[in-house]
């Protein structure tokens, strides 16, 4: 049984705020799915595999470089501030 | 009566093309009219592009010297997360109401080679999470036989455009059933591919050992012609796989069907709906196709084990989304407020709701209970699935186990999820799978289309494409 501060708890982690009025139902909505999900500890089922799989490289190989600049333009103009072509955000270290 | 443009398919249109019945001018115009027209009512579209007046030229031109491209000139709508260079690509989702896609996805770059047109981008449950398109930020897409029920999802502005001629075929993408449960609502072929067959470069993420593009189209031959046209390896997505990964089986022209009838027969299953797999089953017999009972009891903890690995995937996919470097940016007084205000007011409430449940299901205390059991219920049920193909090449359920319900008639999150008991299958397994209507039910004086869904072993979507085609003259 999930409780309206555990939500609050998972919520704080996931960086998100429910509102103090949907606290209630969400909880609620949230328990119920949970039993449901958590009906797979009554099947029978193998015991985990604990090793992890084999690692193997997903990444391609280097090469054919894009041309220097040629996304720049297109990213920065996504950023919600930006200096030139540099993101702007929130200091964050303080010098004092 | 003839049909209008708008009214054929992808085979019809192309032969139309070639025969000079119709200039791509003329097809476009046809499309974008019906869309204009219909869309205030159905909310397929979240917004309409401009005719690209040079793509039009140079797939007249291309058709002109006798191009064998079948694609060249069709205009397809597109789902809101595959992203097309300096459209907006919003995920239906307040979070990237103002993102402009950089850069095309492969499927988008492979479609523009073989002439395709883009008509606009169509409705979707936000970040693909959601079974009837009611999720997204901008509204729900009403489905086009009865505008009072929903549309399916997540998929749904695709396969409401679809459905009523608002474009010729559509892309949409299938992480439970995203493709074939709107397929199923709103009576066109949806089909998921196998994992990987098909690059996700370009795709915004929900679940990504599951998510998948896959084609929504008039016909199982429409279906096949766009699969063809995206499908195949790319370096730009590592899980990605190439044509002949899997080893093929020997498929013979009459097909073993096999029938998971326990799963069919469960409660929750429409009456009618049950009657009518049997009467297109009984149909299917009569071409020669055999039936073949089969049980795989590791169905059952199928949709707790698929929910739980969606939870925790999507709310390790939606990390991304800060607040900082794009998409929806509110600000507050501190770096944490700056995050918080940005996720809080871009994410709707069921993403906000599977982001908490996949940080509860990923949380050290409770791994293993969750994730790592659902992770191995899946390796489970792939075995068993690989095993039941022994015995025969497909394996048919109903898509949906309802015909399209009522706008806001699944308001529990719970129930909405229960709807997805047979498509999940085909995602935790990786195999390939289609939607094909056979038939409808009638609900309150209205005619609403039902899915048939067939799986097939990995890289089989020729057997489906072949079999959907099959049920579609049954």
């Amino acid at each position: 049984m999930a409780t309206i501060e555990e939500v609050k708890k998972l919520a704080a982690l996931a960086r998100i705020k429910i509102a103090d009025e949907e606290l209630e139902a969400f909880t609620r909505e949230f328990d119920a799915i949970l039993a449901y999900v958590g009906q797979l500890e009554k099947f029978d089922l193998p015991a985990g595999n604990a090793e992890m799989p084999p690692l193997r490289n997903v990444m391609r190989e280097d090469g054919e470089p894009q041309t220097p600049r040629s996304f720049t333009e297109k990213i920065a103009a996504q950023f919600p501030a930006r200096e030139g072509d540099a993101l702007s955000v929130k200091q964050i270290i303080s010098h004092d | 009566m003839t049909k209008r443009p708008n009214e054929l398919t992808i085979e019809e249109v192309a032969r139309a093309l070639r025969a000079r019945e119709f200039s791509v001018r003329e097809l476009w115009d046809a499309c974008a009219e019906a869309a204009q027209e219909k869309n205030p009512e159905l909310n397929a579209y979240l917004e309409l592009f401009e005719a690209d007046d040079a793509a039009i030229a140079a797939a007249q031109k291309r058709i002109d010297e006798n191009d064998s491209s079948l694609l060249c000139g069709i205009p397809l709508a597109i789902k809101d997360n595959i992203l097309i260079e300096g459209k907006i690509a919003s995920a239906a989702s307040q979070m990237l109401s103002n993102y402009r896609a950089t850069y095309d996805a492969t499927v988008i770059q492979k479609l523009k080679a073989a002439g395709a047109l883009f008509l606009g981008r169509t409705n979707m449950d936000e970040f693909a999470l959601g079974g009837s398109t009611e999720n997204s930020a901008f509204g729900p897409t009403r489905n086009p036989h009865d505008t009072s029920r929903v549309s399916g999802g997540t998929s749904g502005g695709s396969a409401a455009a679809v459905a009523a001629h608002l474009c010729i075929a559509a892309l949409g993408t299938d992480t439970g059933g995203s493709v074939r449960n709107p397929a199923s609502f709103c009576g066109v072929v949806g089909l998921k591919p196998t994992y990987g067959g098909v690059s996700r470069s370009g795709i915004i993420a929900a679940a990504s050992s599951f998510d998948q593009v896959g084609p929504l189209a008039k016909t199982s031959e429409d279906a096949r012609i766009l699969y063809d046209a995206i499908h195949g390896h790319d370096p730009m997505d590592a899980t990605s796989i190439p044509d002949g990964l899997y080893a093929p089986r020997a498929v013979g022209e009459k097909l073993r069907i096999g029938v998971l009838k326990t799963l069919v027969s469960k409660e929750g299953v429409d009456e009618d709906v049950r009657a009518l797999f049997s009467a297109t089953l009984e149909k299917l017999t009569t071409l020669g196709h055999t039936l073949v009972d089969i049980e795989i009891p590791e169905v059952d903890p199928a949709l707790a084990a698929y929910y739980i690995i969606n939870f925790a995937e999507v709310s390790t996919n939606l990390a991304r989304f800060d607040g900082i470097r794009y998409g929806r940016a509110v600000r507050g007084d501190t770096l944490l407020d700056d995050y918080v205000r940005s996720r809080s007011e871009g994410f709707g409430p069921e993403t906000r709701r599977r982001i908490l449940l996949g940080t509860y299901v990923l949380s050290s205390g409770y791994i293993d209970a969750y994730y790592r059991k659902a992770d191995t219920a899946r390796g489970v049920l792939r075995q068993a699935f690989e095993k039941a193909f022994d015995t025969c090449d497909v394996i048919a359920t109903p898509t949906m186990p309802t015909p399209a319900f009522k706008m806001g008639e699944k308001s529990d999150p719970l129930a909405m999820y229960l709807e997805d008991i047979f498509t999940v299958t085909a995602n935790l397994t990786g195999m390939p799978a289609i939607s094909v209507s056979m038939g409808s039910v009638e609900r309150e004086g209205s005619k609403l289309p039902v899915g048939m869904h067939f799986t097939a072993p990995h890289q089989a979507e020729n057997v489906l494409c072949a079999l959907g085609a099959a049920v579609e003259k049954a």
